[in-house]
């Protein structure tokens, strides 16, 4: 197991985001983390990676317990995330920018060899020819992949993608994909939280379901997807439901979410 | 990426060793001391830029490094009889030392709260050195005029002062230079841009600011030393002018928050402008005012400074103007 | 030595009325804009000279001519507001600092040109008062009452009317309250106009007790700073609190250290303060 998470609880005011959640994520796997806004998926996020301490509950990465160590020691142990808002560097270069993450990642690689390596990365998501523009000017479909490109540059054995498919059309959606695919057989793990239904449940090995702050199902996609209990999460979305029953070809789905 | 081969490296530093060279060839008194303001200036605000350019927090304590540091290392020419080189070391140590305890606490606050907190610090070092005794209280330290026999004779103690201030400016403008360039400095320029997603992606932000904050205090320290040893006396008063702080804030801000050269020419402009406004009779009396018109000016319209909107404007001189 | 103690205590709090009336402009201006007022001192000065030159050329009552001086001050507030603050209200706050620096550099220049930088004072008394052990000046009396009055006025304007309304909106959200229809801009440069005008008004009564120099402000500056910080940066009624605990320090501090001390343990309370508890003893309203 690369990672488990043990009852984890989280508590903002009156809000109880996270209520005792537990979960485990085996190596070389794309899981899938759904459900309905507000359902706590960020906010399980951030625990993992030491934005927030948790109340209780314990989170061990690689046999380690990280519960409550800050984010760039989470980081550095193999762990990076890409942010479902984007945050690039602005005033820096797209280089730059996936250079911090190499420099600062597992590997701590020298000023030299990051610059390699984000060179490396920047072509494999297609950025290569815009290393030298700053970060502020790109678009949104290219700071995502400037935000994976900055998580992947840190050679993580764990990757947290927050919606990286969020505002991307159809295609650039399957070839995203696609390259998380390759990144997956590549022997990296992912944890993604993802909106897009039939691309979650498309590409994820597994997927658990978390509905006001708590796990209500996981399973296979084909498991989860036939749970009552993940529809009656849905409900308020009947269609949404439905297109999760019916699959991709179903007429209850949006057409965003078609040909995927 | 070795720096020497890197335009943007000796360009400043050519700027440097020429402009202070100048009086050294020359042999001047009057070409010094103006020139030796000069690189006083030209050296604080590349090392506050080291700080306040690269990780973003804004620094109105500056000069209490250069007052306090300074303070230290005058105490030790003055009453212990030391030379000026190993006194103006240990003042710029003090000024890391105290850099360092200060920052563990201090650099938890973000933005303006930071900025405010600096203000504090630089009120409270004053007024602690107006009553610190071993420092002489509001009257301040002197050197007795015999201190000058082990340096040949006053001009020569003063020339060898200039030439030190020369040699640390040059070192600072280097160090400011290869901390951008390096890893540490990427880490800088990441919290600069956004704290909360550098930590994410793994920089250790409460050291990096804390070394930052050290790099950028040690320099003052020594120029403060070389200052107040130049005068033959120092004084609370003359130490920790908050002014002054803001003074180096405004040159960074003319020539270029963040970059190399421009806190170079910056400091240069502004004290060559201010010098000007001084002996013109038609500004002398509203020299400050004007001073302040062209910061609002700046402020304004030009927020990125001489060599950031160059940079901004004509991406091909990035490579020349770093 | 209790009765020593006692009026120190009381002549503390009767200066500390003013501080607070001071501070409060700086905090309101901090609350609703997020702006560092580093004019704020310099606008203190013009107010005293205000006040110095209606008394001395126009022969006016200086509690009569802060009626004049709050029109005024209120004007340059705006002036201020419209042409250095208004474009970099969004901005880095660098630049809102930088920004109302350039403001107090060049009032300050040209008042140094004007009165250059001798000492002045306003030859004006009330008399003094006695009540038991204690003797109080009449115009530090007159000017704590002057500073509550104010402080009273700003409350029912906050509370009590349409603008002022806003400008609580405002402070607690600027892009909801502009959603709601209240113009940003009016408010904003209503609010910089009324914290001007405070600091202005607190220059003005300081006349009648301390004299004074053209930079006189930036000290009185550094206390508003104090006293945001005690009070809880953005929070005017705190401020008043927090003028009314640094007068009261600056009253008793003397008694057992040397006075000179007291900038330092002033200074030195504000730096952890901010440290321990950044929304400030009282707690921000916001």
């Amino acid at each position: 197991m690369i990672l488990q998470v043990e009852n984890v609880s989280k508590r903002f005011g009156g809000l109880q985001a996270l209520q005792d959640v537990s979960f485990e994520l085996p190596e070389g796997q794309i899981l899938g983390l759904i459900g309905p806004n507000g359902a706590g998926k960020t906010t399980m996020f951030n625990v993992i990676n030491g934005v927030y301490p948790p109340e209780s509950g314990r989170v061990i990465f690689r046999g380690e317990e990280i519960t409550g160590l800050p984010p760039y020691e989470v980081a550095r142990r193999g762990l990076a995330r890409a942010h479902q808002i984007v945050r690039p560097l602005n005033e820096l270069t797209v280089r730059q920018n996936v250079m911090v993450g190499a420099c600062y990642g597992r590997k701590g690689l020298s000023y030299a060899a990051a610059a390699r390596v984000a060179d490396q990365v920047l072509e494999r998501v297609g950025l290569a020819e815009r290393a030298d523009q700053l970060a502020g000017s790109l678009n949104v479909a290219q700071k995502k992949r400037l935000e994976l490109a900055r998580a992947l540059a840190s050679h993580p054995y764990l990757l947290l993608l927050d919606e990286v498919l969020a505002g991307l059309n159809p295609t650039e959606v399957a070839a995203m994909l696609d390259l998380l695919r390759r990144i997956r057989d590549e022997g990296v793990t992912i944890l993604m939280i993802e909106h897009v239904m039939q691309a979650v449940m498309n590409i994820s090995d597994y997927v658990i379901v978390l509905d006001y702050g708590k796990k209500i199902a996981e399973g296979t996609p084909q498991e989860v997807a036939n749970d009552p209990r993940v529809i009656e999460a849905y409900l308020g979305d009947p269609k949404l439901a439905r297109c999760l029953l019916e699959g991709e070809e179903s007429d209850a789905c949006p057409p965003s979410e078609k040909g995927v | 990426m070795k720096p020497w081969r890197q335009p943007g490296f000796w360009i400043p530093l050519l700027l440097i060793l020429v402009g202070g060279g100048v009086a050294l060839v020359v042999r001047k008194d009057t070409l010094r001391e103006m020139t030796f303001t000069l690189l006083m200036y030209v050296a604080l605000a590349s090392s506050l830029n080291i700080l306040m350019g690269y990780t973003g927090y804004v620094n109105f304590g500056h000069i209490v490094f250069f007052g306090l540091g300074g303070y230290t290392g005058f105490y030790f020419i003055s009453r212990h009889g030391w030379h000026l080189v190993p006194a103006a070391l240990v003042g710029g140590l003090t000024s890391a030392l105290l850099a360092a305890l200060l920052g563990l606490a201090v650099l938890r606050l973000r933005g303006a709260y930071f900025a405010l907190a600096t203000i504090g610090i630089n009120e409270a070092a004053r007024a602690f050195v107006n009553n610190f005794r071993p420092f002489g209280g509001p009257t301040g330290l002197f050197v007795n005029f015999a201190i000058y026999r082990e340096y040949g004779g006053a001009p020569q103690a003063l020339w060898l002062t200039y030439t030190l201030l020369l040699i640390t400016t040059l070192v600072a403008v280097a160090v400011s230079y290869t901390v951008k360039n390096s890893r540490f400095g990427l880490g800088l320029l990441a919290i600069r841009e956004d704290e909360d997603a550098a930590m994410v992606m793994g920089v250790r932000t409460p050291r990096a600011k804390t070394i930052a904050y050290v790099i950028s205090a040690f320099f003052p320290g020594i120029i403060g030393t070389l200052f107040f040893f130049k005068n033959g006396n120092v004084e609370p008063g003359d130490a920790f002018r908050l002014h002054m702080s803001i003074e180096v804030l405004v040159m960074i801000m003319l020539g270029g928050n963040g970059t190399i050269l421009g806190p170079v020419l910056g400091a240069a402009a502004y004290e060559r402008l201010r010098g000007y406004l001084l002996t013109s009779p038609l500004f002398k009396s509203l020299h400050l005012a004007f001073a302040g018109l062209a910061l609002l000016l700046i402020v304004l319209f030009i927020p990125a400074g001489l060599v950031g909107w160059l940079r901004r404007r004509f991406p091909v001189l990035r490579r020349w103007l770093e | 030595m209790l009765a020593q103690i006692l009026a120190s205590l009381v002549d503390g709090i009767l200066l500390g009325f003013v501080y607070g009336l001071a501070a409060m402009g700086l905090s309101l201006i901090w609350g609703v804009m997020r702006v560092i007022n580093l004019s704020h001192g310099a606008i203190m000065a013009l107010g005293m000279f205000g006040i110095y030159l209606t008394f001395t050329h126009l022969g006016l009552n200086p509690y009569l001519a802060l009626l004049l001086l709050a029109p005024a001050s209120l004007l340059f507030g705006f002036l201020v507001y419209g042409v250095a603050v208004h474009r970099i209200i969004n901005a880095p706050y660098l630049s809102s600092l930088l920004a109302t620096f350039a403001v107090n550099m060049m009032v300050i220049g040209i008042g140094t040109a004007v009165f250059t930088t001798s000492l002045y004072n306003v030859d004006f008394s009330l008399g003094t008062v006695r009540a038991g052990v204690l003797a109080l000046p009449g115009t530090r009396l007159a000017a704590a009452a002057a500073a509550v009055l104010i402080t009273a006025g700003l409350y029912l304007f906050l509370y009590r009317t349409r603008p002022g309304k806003a400008i609580r909106a405002v402070a607690n959200n600027r892009a909801a309250a502009a959603l709601m229809g209240i113009p940003p801009a009016q408010t904003l440069a209503l609010s910089f106009g009324i914290g001007t005008l405070l600091a202005a008004l607190a220059g003005g009564l300081i006349t009648t007790f301390f004299p004074f120099t053209i930079l006189s402000g930036s000290g009185y500056q550094s206390k508003s700073f104090v006293i945001c910080v005690l009070g809880g940066l953005g929070n005017p009624l705190g401020a008043l609190l927090g003028g009314l605990i640094l007068g009261a320090m600056e009253g008793l501090i003397p008694i057992v250290l040397p006075v000179s001390w007291v900038p330092v343990v002033e200074f030195t309370l504000f730096v952890l303060i901010l440290l321990i508890r950044p929304s400030g003893l009282l707690g921000a309203r916001t």
